[in-house]
């Protein structure tokens, strides 16, 4: 669907192929929770380390010192350049980095939105980050927009396999094709939602369709998308 | 065409695609004849890649349904972060980078370099001074413990220089310096974002601190001490400091005066090309964090040695960022 979505959080990215990508660029709360994670797993392991060398010496300490420092500036310039563009947080809560072209973020992208990662964080809690993130157009904090990327959910799998079970029923209406587009969506999304909110949505075309339930516009939907027969 | 035969030509395209895609990325979902198929693939790819690219542009234009238009959207990116993957090969690149790239790329920013190296000697030069004439002012600057806990390291009277050790302790002062002077690079340049103010802290303080520690004990009598100790490791530390200075500052002046650029956009470039000199001085601070924890420790050999090393060190640098890599640039 192409209205004009002005609340739309959604990145449009040319491509030599002639087609727009659409990416879902991520906000200020997921990318909070995904910092927290990965703040939590750097923790463990920092106290890890601190453990084992307590049996170490000065060597151990030697080793703790500079895996501090790699775990401090490393962790997720390492995670993103090697594992797709996620910290382990980033991948729990189903985000990833890329350049803001789309392409996968390398390692002069990454390391230079992590070295101003210290200026993100200044004056305290990353009060510059956040500032950034709120009043940025693509959810930028200022590494991103000095490095030119972006944080963007990976998509989840599109709802569209089990759609089409059911049999076709023939709309008598004319409709335009953006009302066809919102009937055969509805129809892929039937399947995932619950029965009752199913119901409720599809009460929404009672004006139109008298007899709407939810079977019956997932019928509509199938003819629309397929026809006389079922697929 | 409607929805359904559209997608019944074509499936079949998709799936495959979609499994050379997993199997690219190395998961353990797949089966052997997922594999070998995939590499059948490989071949075709940027054709098939296309082919995805056009039935994207199809549906959006026929207005298929979201989730056709999302999966079809999902393989094109996926596709696409594939065929734009930066690939260059590494270690031939690190070779000519240390060669030739980054004092290139040193000379081609000499004035930032300047103007960096200026405002970390001149505040040091001036605080050396200063505490010649009026040995008072060093702890305006520095906490009277931490002028003591100074003073022990470099007292002559001692048999080991800066920090008692043994090899053990070497590779825990090797941690040490990798950790605190690295980290104090990374801030001196990353601070250079806030209009170059956070680049010229650090440069004017680390001046002034090492100034006055240098001035005070020599002041005190602990010339050879101190001076021993310094030399060797002093050339691509500070050096390295300068540096990260001078690309804090290039940061800073493209947000402050981004010419015909977009703000943001002037502060990328300047940030890409900053890169180079940011590797090459981390690289600097490692070798100085290892002359430091294991050569200027050591107490055997004699004074005239250590003095020389530290100036064929200063000689080196200069002739290496003076020459290298002139057909660079």
């Amino acid at each position: 669907m192409r209205l004009p979505l002005l609340l739309d959080t959604t990145e449009d990215i040319a491509t030599p192929e002639g087609v727009e990508l659409r990416l879902p660029v991520a906000g200020l709360a997921p990318r909070s929770l995904a910092w927290l994670i990965d703040a939590l797993i750097k923790s463990v392991g920092l106290i890890a380390v601190s453990v084992a060398i307590q049996f170490a010496g000065d060597f151990g300490v030697g080793l703790m010192l500079i895996s501090t420092f790699l775990l401090l500036w490393f962790y997720n310039v390492l995670f993103e350049v090697f594992y797709n563009g996620a910290t382990p947080g980033k991948r729990a809560v189903g985000l990833r980095v890329t350049n803001a072209n789309g392409t996968p973020v390398g390692w002069t992208g990454s390391l230079i939105r992590n070295l101003i990662r210290f200026v993100d964080a200044l004056p305290g809690c990353y009060a510059f980050g956040c500032l950034a993130v709120l009043t940025s157009h693509r959810f930028q904090r200022l590494g991103d927009m000095a490095a030119a990327t972006i944080v963007v959910f990976e998509p989840k799998t599109a709802f569209q396999r089990a759609a089409r079970t059911v049999d076709p029923i023939p709309v008598r209406i004319p409709l335009t094709l953006e009302e066809q587009q919102a009937i055969v969506s509805y129809g892929e999304r039937a399947v995932g939602l619950n029965e009752q909110r199913a119901e409720e949505l599809a009460a929404i075309l009672k004006p139109v369709f008298p007899d709407a339930t939810r079977n019956q516009l997932r019928g509509y939907a199938a003819w629309l998308a397929g026809g006389e027969r079922r697929a | 065409m409607k929805q359904d035969d559209f997608e019944a030509r074509y499936r079949v395209t998709w799936n495959r695609f979609e499994t050379w895609l997993r199997v690219l990325r190395g998961g353990n979902d797949t089966t052997p004849g997922e594999r070998a198929d995939a590499a059948k693939l490989g071949v075709d790819y940027p054709r098939v890649y296309r082919q995805v690219c056009h039935h994207l542009a199809l549906a959006r234009a026929r207005r298929y349904s979201t989730g056709l238009q999302q999966r079809l959207n999902q393989l094109a990116l996926d596709g696409h972060q594939y065929l734009y993957r930066e690939r260059r090969p590494v270690w031939t690149a690190i070779g000519r980078f240390f060669i030739a790239g980054f004092p290139a790329a040193f000379r081609r920013r000499w004035r930032f370099m300047l103007a960096s190296a200026a405002l970390f000697v001149v505040p040091g030069v001036a605080m050396a001074i200063a505490i010649q004439v009026q040995p008072e002012l060093l702890f305006s600057l520095i906490e009277p413990h931490q002028v003591s806990s100074m003073e022990s390291m470099y007292d002559p009277d001692r048999d080991v220089l800066g920090r008692e050790r043994d090899s053990a302790s070497d590779f825990q002062m090797f941690g040490f310096y990798i950790y605190n002077n690295i980290t104090i690079g990374f801030q001196t340049y990353a601070g250079g974002l806030l209009f170059g103010l956070g680049s010229v802290f650090y440069l004017v303080f680390n001046g002034l601190f090492i100034g006055a520690v240098a001035s005070h004990l020599t002041g005190i009598g602990y010339v050879e001490t101190f001076w021993t100790f310094v030399a060797g490791h002093s050339s691509l530390e500070l050096t390295a400091i300068v540096i990260f200075g001078g690309v804090g500052l290039m940061l800073g002046y493209s947000a402050i005066a981004p010419g015909r650029k977009r703000r943001w956009h002037a502060i990328r470039d300047e940030a890409v090309a900053s890169m180079p000199l940011v590797y090459g001085a981390t690289a600097m601070l490692i070798g100085a964090a290892f002359v430091e924890a294991y050569w200027s420790s050591t107490t055997w050999p004699p004074p005239w040695v250590k003095y020389g090393v530290g100036i064929a060190g200063w000689a080196a640098l200069s002739l290496y960022f003076a020459v290298f890599g002139r057909h660079e640039s």
